[in-house]
């Protein structure tokens, strides 16, 4: 972590108190998280004061956090039957559709300061509301319009206050939230030429799901801070 | 008297100006546009979510085909967020030869820019002249991936493989042989890095020919000066970066003030504009050709003094040789792994941004400690510039939307991802 990071760190914790917490970084950048709630009024300051004059809103990410270090095949032990047979067919369980837990979805603004030459994370998970809704930033920075539509679009993250909130990148008339991840990725229709009927139609999708690679977590000494460094054995 | 009222016009998605696939509903007024409201996602293959379903290496490829004139500056989005996460650098010499080959990528993009842009409000010559350059950039990607466009070149830890000793060369072919055929092949008898000197000793001549076409010539300026004018204040807030901020004559370039790589070495100069129109970034543009010529310049002097490796030598990230690999046991075990799993990379965050020509290229990747990525978020400079439309356009006649669908250089496979 740099000095010219701390900084930023220091000023911000100053500033912004405990309406912000910090979390640590593998490779030097500032991640602040903070209630949906104080969006608002903390990216007004971060913008305007001289301390800070972020004036450029890089990105707007949404982010579904089901399944967040979930294996795919579990190998504690020798298996015999290889992945393609141990394997479940079902990459990600769906979630029942009224309640989410409170940090399933996160709204991820990525900021920049011209001034200052500054980077900074800010993230907020949206709770248990179902849709997930957060306060929209589009008067504080006018990029974030078309970012926060493909949130929308992508997640069904809602932005409160945004004036224009329709969907950006899927199809006119699509249902569903593709980048969730209980949302599979052959995606639930499919379009095809009907002769009969002479026109295009959707149908449900005739391919089954299905997981070439596993995800698989392993424990790698190499990325423990204590051990980086120390010769092997 | 009938009362005139505005109408809505359907603007693409397969107009030949549209660039690709934009459908823009213009509410017009006349011939003066009062409102745009770009339609995207018409090419919209959900690279993202793509990504989380593969190992980290199996999308290299997938980022040559997000935008796709400068497909080797979106690997190396890529490849530097995850070595951001795993805490490798690659070695010296590969860091040159991706400076080079992010160079090298945006005179091909600033020349399809430039000869789409030219095309699009009356310059037909400017298409043609710009594509002879580019067979020449691209026979470099060629020689060095085995690719004319999709490289996948870029890899953790390094690049694919060294530059080649011999730059391939033209056959004779009932169309080209004899003196025609050596006429070609005259810049082709050395090494890649000798054709690729012998570029950059021709191109600033070539540069001077665009300029003599364009830059003084009276119809270009009238399509072009204080069309789509942006304060350099509403450029910050709409988002902008590369040369459609520095148009606006904010000096800002990732480069210089954020250097990656080893572009605090080169030594270059960032062009900015005045008045933020069309013509100042065409302008912007065109020096920058000149300026990335300058550093490939530099790149290939030092990589002609100092050869080594082009890849980490760590076998749990890079695949050992052909050779330790049928020789050796434990190559043989990290080979397989590696094909068949992929490598784990730390859990953590990262976001990795890159001085792609178009601008700010980013790649937000977060890792669970797992073989795939969790989740990539591609942050592409077309995306925002786009969405800049109906304010860059209002007040605007028809015609002049096309100069800035022109200068804002769109290209829909980063848009819609």
């Amino acid at each position: 972590m740099s000095k010219r990071t701390e900084k930023l760190a220091t000023a911000m914790a100053d500033r912004f108190g405990e309406r912000i917490t910090r979390v640590s970084s593998r490779c030097g950048e500032l991640t602040f998280e903070l209630a949906p709630a104080d969006i608002r009024e903390v990216c007004t300051a971060l913008r305007d004061e001289p301390a800070f004059r972020f004036g450029m809103l890089i990105d707007v990410c949404g982010v579904d956090y089901l399944g967040f270090g979930r294996q795919e095949w579990e190998t504690e032990d020798a298996t015999a039957t290889g992945f393609s047979r141990a394997a479940g067919r079902d990459v990600i369980l769906p979630e029942p559709q009224d309640s989410f837990p409170p940090k399933r979805f996160a709204v991820v603004y990525h900021l920049l300061s011209l001034e200052h030459n500054w980077r900074l994370r800010l993230r907020a998970f949206t709770g248990e509301a179902n849709p997930p809704i957060v306060p929209s930033v589009t008067e504080i920075w006018s990029a974030a319009d078309w970012f926060e539509r493909e949130a929308f679009d992508l997640f069904g993250i809602l932005f409160e206050g945004h004036p224009d909130l329709r969907r950006l990148l899927t199809d006119y008339g699509f249902i569903g939230h593709p980048f969730r991840k209980d949302f599979p990725l052959s995606g639930n229709v499919e379009v095809r030429y009907d002769p009969e009927r002479a026109r295009v139609i959707y149908q449900p999708v005739s391919i089954e799901p299905r997981t070439l690679v596993p995800r698989v977590i392993r424990d790698d000494n190499r990325w423990e801070p204590d051990l980086k460094g120390r010769p092997d054995g | 008297m009938a009362e005139i009222q505005n109408f809505t016009l359907n603007f693409g998605p397969q107009h030949p100006a549209a660039h690709g696939v934009l459908r823009l509903v213009l509410e017009m007024d006349g011939e003066t546009i009062q409102k745009a409201d770009p339609h995207i996602g018409l090419l919209h293959r959900a690279t993202e979510k793509l990504a989380e379903s593969k190992p980290y290496n199996q999308s290299i490829g997938y980022m040559d085909r997000l935008d796709y004139v400068s497909m080797m500056c979106n690997e190396h989005g890529y490849v530097l967020a995850i070595e951001k996460l795993l805490g490798v650098k690659p070695p010296l010499r590969a860091q040159y030869i991706r400076v080079m080959f992010d160079e090298i990528t945006r005179i091909l993009n600033h020349l399809m820019w430039l000869g789409a842009h030219g095309l699009d409000i009356g310059a037909m010559t400017m298409f043609l002249y710009c594509f002879r350059e580019r067979e020449d950039l691209m026979d470099c990607y060629e020689a060095v991936s085995g690719t004319r466009m999709h490289a996948t070149y870029y890899r953790p830890g390094g690049v694919y493989r060294d530059l080649p000793d011999q730059m391939p060369r033209y056959e004779a072919s009932r169309w080209h042989d004899g003196a025609d055929l050596k006429r070609m092949n005259a810049a082709r008898e050395g090494s890649m890095l000798d054709f690729i000197e012998d570029f950059t000793n021709r191109f600033p001549a070539r540069v001077d020919e665009y300029e003599t076409l364009l830059t003084d010539n009276r119809i270009w300026k009238q399509r072009t000066v204080n069309i789509g004018v942006v304060s350099p204040e509403r450029a910050q807030q709409l988002g902008f970066t590369g040369p459609m901020l520095r148009g606006s004559g904010i000096a800002w370039d990732l480069r210089k003030k954020q250097p990656y790589e080893v572009y605090a070495e080169m030594d270059f100069d960032i062009p900015i504009g005045v008045n933020g129109d069309c013509y100042d970034r065409y302008l912007v543009r065109i020096e920058e050709l000149r300026q990335s010529n300058r550093i490939i310049r530099q790149c290939v002097k030092w990589l002609r003094e100092n050869p080594g490796p082009v890849m980490l030598d760590d076998y749990k990230l890079v695949p050992p040789s052909r050779e330790q690999m049928k020789g050796n046991m434990e190559s043989l075990i990290h080979h397989f792994k590696l094909f068949t799993e992929g490598y784990t990379v730390p859990a953590g965050e990262s976001y990795a941004a890159v001085e792609a020509p178009k601008g700010e290229f980013g790649i937000y990747m977060i890792s669970d400690g797992a073989n795939k990525p969790f989740r990539v978020k591609i942050r592409a400079p077309g995306f925002a510039h786009l969405a800049a439309m109906s304010e860059m356009v209002e007040g605007h006649m028809l015609a002049d939307v096309v100069a800035v669908i022109g200068t804002q250089d769109v290209v829909f496979g980063e848009i819609d991802r």
